[in-house]
């Protein structure tokens, strides 16, 4: 039953993600790609990770592809400005990808992973445990997250500022 | 060993002050009153004068004081320390420095007292003597090497302390390479002396070489490598011709580098290394020989020469070479009573010759001087005394010592006692010529110069007068036996010298008798002053003058073109040196070093020309290589 | 047993789906020439790496990974928004988000 849901998800997962590398309207792209991030979402959740799943949709799919949408929006592109490259390198791009993932698949079987099983009941993935963790462990970094966060505001701020 | 607590501390002084005096004025000389500065340096002087003065007075002749300041040099099997050792040895020499030193410090306050450098001059000078005291201070050849190093250093600075003049500038470089010729000979006696004794500490040293057998090979090659370092130092044949073009530097620095204590230091070296020396015949042959050759080939030349000073420098070249006999021929003590009374007379010389180039504003032609006795009556009559004690006419300095010396070449060996002698006859020549040229007769220079002739001030006349006194009674410290007299200078120095002269005794122990020497001594006197009558007759009787540069013909030529050696050199070792450099630089310098740069650039450049076309700020292409390089990594790192 | 195996994802799979999904990014990041959709493959890339954490975490019972996926997300949400701005800069200069138009930056 999982299983099938697995490859499902994956199945969604896979498409959604060609669409955005082949789409020719920048919107589509967008669009599919927060279908990407709901799947990916759904497999958080098989995984046991609900918290992660619930950040995930409020980070991706609320905060980032908003922005997205806003700035193909604003930047006004559609398909009649949509620059392509030229077969040949479309082809090119295509076949380095291949190869990276043979060399990767290669590399991940010749690691030799243990083969592992998922814990039947466990809580990790709750939400008190992450932030057990994140608040003994994993304090400092979590701090200087924010500052990081305040840098990037301000930069962005600054950045997408209209010069005088 | 005497260790007198009390002693300590006045002898660390000794090199110390000097040291300080070249602080001040170098440091800050340039917010002192130029008038200040040469009081400053020759108050420092002066200081260590007082100090060696009571080391003198407080330390017996059979004791010597052993100062280790720290050590210096330490591993494994051996300790070089930064020591003092004060001995008769050293504190003659400290006297003779410091004394001399002192008036020529004072003297050069009224010489140089329009000069603009004056503060840099002072600095030099009281740097100068901190080396040479340092060179006679030190416990071991090391320390020594520092002084000497740094003596000819400050050699170098004064000669050319007139720098805006070429001709200078190449009379420094002159002596500087000239020395450092000598002192690669120096440096590498010692290595000698350090890899075979293990030391280089004066005592250590000579216990060591005391126990080889008398000659052998070793003993002969350090003490010839020893000599060539003096060589260069006290301009001895084949080094010398450096000494002569030194005149170049302010006319103090000729007296007292050039003349009364940086030029000697080859005799005190040797001198210190009386036992090496000793042990080893054939070396001393050498140094007597080099000795009498330079001491009559430098008369010779100084005969015809019209400098002033250049008359000077070739006397004082032969008067080294005098002493360098007397060493060779195993008489220490009397060579050290020679650099002893000739540091009174020459010194007293080249003030003298200052002065009247003083007078004459910087004229140093005797053909353009004559007469000068009417206008400057105290120059005159100290540069007379000077002469005169140089001629060997008793009972000035000059007679006593000289006469040590010939007695003791008599007694070796009649060629050398004759060569001497002729050259000592030489010397009475020259110097009159140069007394008569000078001051006698009518004044050959122009009338302009002639109005503004005049005495100099009493800051030179001083140091003048006083090192006449000198230059008259100086001689009385080593009053000889046959007068009946106890050799009290000798016998100050018996402690440091009686090894080596014990070592030597064994060998050859007749003395001349006493009939013999007074002998000896008249037929000295009267050939000084036949030489000196031979002057008067041929320069005031029949009023000659040097001939012109154009009208010498033959040996004359020869002798006023002092022999040719500076061309000699220049022909055999400087110009296929040059030959050798410029064939170097074409064929090492030009055709390797710069093909090997040159390709290296050019590897480089091309290279970077090439591989400047994969930065095409094209961010596609950028992330091509990128993904490629992570394959070919990932590849590498699971196939290969 | 079969029935467990049913219920059960292999973690071999896991590392497939999300290398796919990271060369997937990457030959987006070839492909196209337009900086937003660049971006959004970058995007993409950063997800399977999550999605690998989360499942290496998961499989072998120690939260840490979801601890690293949660700061890498907080990362990515910084980068974008940076990003973009910068985008949006640069079309005010250009007029445009070719990438190729973007050379300025050699020799």
């Amino acid at each position: 039953m999982i299983q099938y849901l697995f490859f499902a998800l994956s199945a969604l997962t896979i498409i959604s993600a060609l669409y955005v590398v082949f789409s020719r309207n920048p919107m589509h792209s967008v669009l599919s790609l927060i279908v990407c991030f709901f799947t990916v979402a759904g497999h958080y959740i098989l995984l046991n990770a609900q918290f992660l799943a619930i950040v995930h949709i409020i980070v991706y799919a609320g905060a980032i592809m908003v922005l997205f949408l806003f700035t193909v929006m604003l930047l006004n592109l559609n398909r009649e400005t949509e620059p392509h490259k030229t077969n040949w390198v479309k082809i090119a791009a295509v076949i380095a990808a291949g190869m990276l993932f043979l060399t990767l698949i290669a590399s991940l079987k010749m690691a030799g992973l243990g083969t592992y099983s998922l814990p039947h009941k466990s809580n990790i993935g709750f939400i008190q445990d992450i932030g057990v963790k994140l608040f003994t462990d994993f304090m400092l970094p979590f701090e200087i997250s924010t500052i990081l966060f305040m840098s990037a505001m301000i930069g962005a701020v600054l950045l997408a500022k209209k010069e005088k | 060993m005497l260790t007198d607590s009390s002693l300590i501390a006045p002898g660390m002084l000794i090199p110390l002050f000097p040291l300080i005096g070249f602080l001040i004025n170098g440091l800050f000389g340039k917010y002192l009153p130029k008038s200040i500065t040469g009081w400053i340096a020759s108050l420092a002087v002066l200081a260590s004068f007082c100090c060696v003065f009571y080391m003198f007075t407080n330390l017996p002749s059979t004791g010597s004081l052993h100062i280790d300041l720290f050590n210096w040099i330490g591993f494994a099997n051996f300790n070089i320390s930064f020591g003092y050792l004060i001995d008769p040895l050293s504190i003659t020499m400290m006297l003779v420095v410091t004394g001399i030193g002192f008036l020529i410090h004072v003297y050069s306050i009224g010489y140089m007292h329009d000069d603009e450098g004056v503060t840099r001059f002072f600095t030099y000078l009281n740097l100068f003597i901190f080396f040479m005291l340092l060179l006679v201070i030190g416990s071991n050849y090391l320390v020594m090497f520092i002084g000497w190093e740094g003596v000819g250093l400050c050699s170098y600075l004064l000669i050319g302390y007139w720098f805006k003049n070429d001709a200078f500038n190449d009379a420094a470089k002159k002596a500087f390479v000239m020395n450092r010729i000598g002192d690669l000979g120096f440096l590498l006696g010692m290595f000698f002396i350090l890899f075979n004794f293990g030391s280089l500490d004066y005592a250590e040293v000579m216990k060591q070489a005391s126990l080889l057998p008398v000659g052998s090979a070793l003993l002969v090659t350090i003490t010839l490598l020893l000599f060539v370092g003096a060589t260069g130092k006290s301009a001895q044949i084949p080094l010398y011709t450096w000494l002569p073009d030194a005149m170049a530097g302010p006319t103090p620095v000729s007296a007292l580098i050039h003349a009364a204590t940086m030029v000697t230091a080859g005799i005190y070296m040797i001198t210190r290394s009386g036992v090496l020396y000793a042990m080893a015949p054939f070396s001393m042959e050498i140094v007597a020989i080099v000795g009498v050759a330079t001491c009559l080939m430098a008369a010779i030349i100084g005969l015809m020469q019209n400098d002033i000073k250049k008359v000077l420098a070739y006397s004082t070249v032969s008067q080294l070479g005098l002493m360098f006999a007397a060493l060779g021929i195993g008489a220490f003590a009397s060579g050290m009573f020679h650099l002893v009374t000739h540091a009174f007379f020459k010194a007293l010389l080249f003030l003298g010759s200052g002065s009247v180039i003083h007078a004459l504003h910087g004229e140093q032609d005797i053909r353009k001087m004559g007469g000068l006795s009417k206008y400057i009556k105290v120059t005159f009559i100290t540069f007379l005394i000077g002469s005169i004690a140089i001629s060997g006419i008793p009972p000035f300095a000059g007679f006593f010592s000289k006469d040590e010396i010939l007695s003791k070449a008599f007694e070796h060996s009649k060629i050398i006692w004759a060569i001497l002698s002729i050259s000592s006859m030489m010397t009475a020549f020259y110097m009159f010529r140069l007394v008569y040229l000078t001051f006698f007769n009518d004044f050959r220079g122009t009338e302009v110069t002639k109005k503004h002739i005049h005495e100099s001030p009493s800051t030179m006349t001083i140091p003048l007068i006083i090192l006449a006194v000198l230059s008259i009674f100086g001689g009385f410290i080593g009053l000889p036996s046959v007068l009946g007299f106890a050799h009290k200078f000798q016998q100050y120095l018996s402690a440091v010298t009686a090894p080596a002269q014990h070592i030597l005794d064994e060998s050859h122990a007749a003395e001349v008798s006493h009939s013999t020497e007074w002998i000896l001594i008249f037929t000295a006197v009267i050939a000084a002053i036949a030489s000196i009558l031979y002057a008067r007759y041929k320069y005031i009787s029949n009023k000659e003058q040097p001939a012109e540069d154009a009208s010498l013909t033959g040996i004359n030529k020869m002798v006023y073109n002092k022999f040719y050696v500076d061309e000699i050199y220049e022909t055999c070792i400087v110009k296929p040196l040059k030959v050798l450099s410029d064939l170097f630089l074409v064929l090492i310098d030009k055709l390797v070093i710069d093909l090997v740069v040159n390709a290296t650039a050019w590897v480089v450049g091309l290279s970077g020309r090439t591989l400047r076309l994969v930065q095409n700020g094209n961010t596609g292409f950028y992330v091509f290589a990128m993904v490629f390089g992570i394959i070919v990594l990932f590849v590498i790192r699971l196939f290969i | 047993m079969k029935e467990m195996a049913m219920n059960t994802v292999p973690h071999n799979w896991y590392l497939f789906l999300s290398t796919f999904l990271f060369c997937i990014g990457i030959m987006g990041v070839l492909f196209r020439r337009n900086a937003i959709i660049i971006m959004m493959c970058i995007e993409l890339m950063l997800n399977s790496v999550n999605l690998l954490l989360v499942s290496f975490s998961a499989y072998s019972g120690n939260s840490d990974g979801q601890v690293f996926v949660f700061f890498i997300m907080v990362v990515a949400a910084a980068e974008v928004a940076v990003g973009l701005a910068l985008l949006v800069s640069i079309y005010r200069n250009i007029a445009s988000t070719d990438i190729d138009k973007l050379s300025k930056l050699k020799w």
